[in-house]
């Protein structure tokens, strides 16, 4: 919103001033992008004593709900605003999940950075400056007489154009957010269903990659049994999965040795695939069966009905310029929504923006099965190698070097079709030392004597990375709220020794899309998803699965240890379920506790450098939009981030996008490059201070993964 | 008056490109296609004439494989009225694409024909000029400026040249290629995107406009560029002046 500066002078501003306070404080803020980061103050500084004014005020102000207002009393003699918020009488209203209606107030945070003053009955404006993330900066004028209102708008307002934008709206029964596996999977089960009971249901579905399967990326050694679910002759309608393993491998790796273990997987009946190609292939599919597919458009905003019901989505505005005024060709987001009692189903993958928020919201966590979800930062990059060292369908994996026992990932390393290999690391996100860099250590991973030879005389296709869940049965939220359901990765359901994810998000896909037909045809409860997710075979698998990763919370030794117990003896027989450690954020040490690793410089042949590594993920955005990493509060990382964990961001972010820099005052500053997003959401979940919020740019930006 | 817009389908802008291994040309399977930005930029101009009232129908055609439609219904959602896809699989050329334009011309009678000034895949910049001169008709290439005035027919045009800009003023119809800087193309919103699937693509083939795409040009190898050379830090003017002389023999 960009607050409006008018000079008003009046003899009796009284009750000017309250209709303006009412006014103001029953500013309704839409549930768009990052509510959370609008914050408005209002202070009221009387200059003179009005006591009158003041009991006035509080009587008014008792009535409206959701903000802070504060009273403050200066004396002309005050100088410093600072002395005058000290001296303020405030009072709280609600939180606001406790309010009766599902308008979204703003609520206060004790915060220096406000400006834009209205100033009533005064003879000065006070001025204010826009710094960079669209912060307005303080700035108060000491002169004229009466009283001055501030009101500012703290954090990068993204989707706000100030007026109510009168969007247009589409109505379909069902709205999934995300063409990804678990979405498309859905899609596809409603039209096989619409198809089989003779009803007609329309399914859009909206993704904010470029085209389907753009922001897909995933290993991947692929489980067909959810697809022989699906699609069971996906052989003869060519689907893009020709690969059988061949092979399975498992070393151990010291620095300069690699000791074969014992596969711990079974991978005989599976495939090795490009998921992204998959996915294009499931969109094909489902744009047969008329599923309406829309890439390049952004679900930005939830929106809600009175009741508090999930009705629909927003895509976002496009066409907004960086500093957040509207550039010629502005086009306003779209509503997608239902007709009564129509279902939004969230498919966004791990650590999915809305279905973060749509958890929060309902405490989906608590309901579900209770643990917080961990998760895994996934480096990859696409080689085409030299043929004699090319064998389709091998699958290695290995752990040990470089990272250290205390820290859980390992590496993969898989053979596709026409001479590609997908060799990726995965570093899980509970590491403790700041000064880790992932990327790095895949660079480093893959000088390794064993791995070396195979790269050489090949070039690098692609590259990506991704978050990918580590949670398991642990951390599975309850996946049903009022109007919807959340399904694949964005709930959780990747099964972590096995290392597979896919088949469980199209299974969950596919079981949402039959609870959702029972309650558009037959009127059944949502509900009734959980129940059917907890008596299918992703329950059973997840659940046998639950006790390999929190064992590593022990080390890596022991962690294998009782990972081999469990797999070759107990096979999730054991009468206890293991505990997650810390929540990623909270687990990272501050930085006197370690020292700065000395990662080697990439040579240019097997290890690259972030720049030339970005280059190759085919990643773009418009430049002249607003940065969608958002900072709740801008302060945070030169007085936290920086000083106390040595500026994580820098290191585990694999596309470069915060920088540390010194601005031309001499004093550090964050730089955000979100021109280089990879949208792997690492920043999300790592930040120690949960500061940094990922939200969707414009639709139709971010990495162009075509094989990945 | 109707205009007609030239489209081509391309590999995206912000996709890296790669050689086949065979060296035959530029890798474009599981590659991300979409329409070239030139022609946006064409096509853009084209329905700003028509919101304004001096046009009363924007035709969208293109030459290209089966795909090309998608390229042609994002045309449609930005607010093309009628699109034509040409369909030939193979290899096309300027010289055939222009011959294709000039066939569809004489059938539509267009007052303008509009295209980009180049495609971003071989940077030929030919097509708009050869068709101009298979139609006889007059062409403001690298457009950055496009006036039109109905009553007395003509449409001013500013080129954008080496030494500046130049202003042509030419006597409709025309030939007008657009250059990057004549205007910000618009997205195609979801409303119109589910509305341009339910206009019409009409299909043809090159044998029914009489054309027979034959080059005499063939491609015969593609590679990429040498990489750059690493700099050589010399240690004295009289060393430069030797090498000038003797090895790069410039002086």
């Amino acid at each position: 919103m960009i607050p409006k500066r008018e000079k008003q002078v009046q003899e009796d501003c009284g009750d000017l001033l309250i209709e303006v306070l009412k006014n103001l404080v029953f500013f309704k803020v839409e549930d768009c992008g990052d509510l959370h980061m609008v914050q408005l103050e209002i202070v009221v500084i009387f200059k003179r004593d009005c006591g009158n004014l003041k009991g006035g005020i509080v009587e008014e102000c008792g009535a409206l709900q959701g903000d802070v207002v504060r009273l403050i009393s200066s004396s002309s003699k005050s100088k410093s605003s600072k002395s005058l918020i000290t001296c303020s009488t405030a009072f709280h209203f609600p939180p606001l999940n406790q309010l009766p209606d599902s308008t979204s107030y703003t609520q206060l945070r004790k915060n220096n950075l406000y400006s834009s003053w209205h100033s009533v009955n005064s003879t000065n404006t006070a001025p204010s400056s826009h710094n960079r993330n669209g912060f307005f900066s303080q700035n108060f004028n000491q002169k004229g007489s009466g009283f001055w209102i501030g009101q500012g708008l703290i954090g990068g307002v993204r989707n706000f154009s100030g007026e109510s934008v009168s969007r247009e709206s589409l109505n379909y029964d069902v709205v999934i957010v995300g063409a990804g596996p678990a979405g498309l999977s859905a899609a596809i089960k409603l039209k096989q269903l619409c198809k089989v009971n003779d009803v007609d249901l329309s399914v859009c579905v909206v993704e904010k990659g470029a085209e389907v399967g753009a922001h897909i990326i995933s290993g991947n050694v692929f489980e067909p049994r959810a697809l022989d679910e699906l699609l069971p002759n996906w052989k003869q309608e060519e689907a893009p999965i020709h690969v059988p393993v061949s092979s399975d491998k498992f070393w151990l790796l010291s620095k300069t040795r690699a000791f074969p273990f014992p596969s711990p997987f079974n991978n005989r009946e599976n495939y090795v695939i490009s998921l992204s190609q998959l996915v294009r292939w499931l969109g094909m599919k489902a744009e047969e069966l008329g599923v309406e597919i829309y890439p390049g458009f952004a679900a930005s905003e939830i929106l809600y009905d009175t009741t508090d019901k999930v009705i629909g989505i927003a895509t976002n505005d496009m066409g907004v310029a960086k500093d957040g005024s509207k550039k010629d060709n502005f086009q306003p987001g779209v509503e997608l929504k239902g007709k009564f009692g129509r279902v939004t189903l969230f498919a966004e993958g791990c650590r999915g923006s809305l279905s973060e928020k749509v958890i929060r919201k309902y405490n989906l966590r608590d309901k579900g099965q209770g643990q917080h979800q961990t998760y895994a930062l996934g480096i990859k990059e696409v080689w085409e190698i030299t043929a004699d060292k090319h064998h389709a369908g091998s699958v290695l994996h290995t752990i040990g070097w470089p990272l250290d026992p205390n820290t859980y990932g390992g590496s993969f390393l898989y053979h596709m079709k026409d001479r590609q290999v997908a060799i990726g690391f995965v570093v899980a996100l509970n590491y403790h030392n700041p000064f880790l860099n992932p990327y790095e250590e895949f660079q480093k991973f893959k000088h390794h004597p064993a791995i070396k030879p195979m790269l050489e005389g090949g070039t690098v296709l692609e590259y990506g990375a991704r978050t990918l869940n580590e949670g398991g049965y642990q951390s599975i939220p309850y996946p049903v709220f009022p109007g919807g359901a959340i399904i694949g990765c964005s709930a959780g359901f990747l099964n972590v020794p096995k290392i597979k994810g896919s088949h469980t998000a199209m299974k969950s896909g596919m079981l949402a899309a039959e609870s959702v037909f029972r309650t558009l045809h037959e009127g059944s409860p949502l509900e009734a998803f959980w129940d059917s997710l907890r008596n299918s075979w992703i329950w059973k698998e997840l659940y046998t699965a639950r006790n390999y990763r929190p064992a590593f919370e022990y080390g890596l030794f022991p962690g294998l240890a009782l990972s081999a117990l469990e797999h070759y003896i107990m096979k999730g027989r054991f009468p206890w379920t293991l505990k997650h450690g810390k929540p990623d954020h909270e687990a990272t040490d501050e930085a006197q506790l370690w020292r700065p690793i000395d990662y080697p410089k990439p040579d240019g042949v097997i290890s690259f450098d972030v720049p030339t590594s970005l280059y190759r993920s085919n990643t773009n955005h418009d430049h002249d939009q607003p940065a969608h990493l958002c900072l709740t509060d801008p302060k945070i990382p030169e007085l936290v981030n920086l000083p106390v964990y040595a500026g994580p961001e820098s290191r585990y972010c694999p596309a470069r996008v915060y920088e540390h820099v010194v601005d031309e005052t001499g004093h550090p500053k964050l730089q955000i490059n979100a021109q280089n997003c990879l949208h792997c959401k690492a920043c999300d979940i790592k930040d120690p201070k949960q500061n940094i919020k990922w939200t969707v740019p414009e639709g139709g930006g971010g990495p162009g993964y075509t094989v990945m | 008056m109707k205009i007609m817009v030239a489209i081509k389908r391309v590999i995206d802008y912000a996709v890296k490109i790669r050689v086949k291994p065979d060296k035959s040309g530029v890798e474009t399977s599981n590659v991300k296609m979409s329409m070239n930005p030139f022609c946006e930029i064409a096509l853009e101009e084209a329905l700003r004439i028509k919101e304004s009232g001096r046009a009363s129908e924007v035709v969208a055609v293109s030459v290209g494989p089966s795909q090309c439609v998608d390229t042609l219904r994002t045309g449609l959602a930005m607010g093309a009225d009628r699109a034509i896809h040409v369909e030939f699989p193979g290899t096309l050329y300027p010289l055939s694409i222009a011959k294709i334009f000039k066939a569809l011309v004489d059938a539509e009678k267009p007052g303008l024909l509009l295209l980009g000034k180049q495609a971003i895949d071989d940077d030929c910049n030919q097509t708009g000029q050869m068709v101009a001169g298979l139609l006889k008709w007059p062409q403001g290439t690298f457009a950055s400026k496009v006036v039109l005035d109905e009553e007395n027919k003509v449409v001013t045009v500013d080129r954008e040249v080496d030494g500046g800009l130049e202003t042509l003023c030419l006597d409709l119809p025309a030939v007008i290629t657009t250059d990057l800087r004549l205007n910000q193309p618009r997205y195609a919103t979801l409303p119109n995107i589910m509305k341009a699937k339910s206009k019409v693509i009409k299909k043809l083939t090159p044998q029914d406009l009489k054309v027979e795409i034959k080059s005499d040009l063939e491609v015969i190898q593609v590679t990429e560029p040498p990489k750059r050379k690493a700099g050589v830090i010399l240690s004295s003017v009289d060393e430069l002046i030797d090498r000038l002389k003797n090895e790069a023999r410039v002086i």
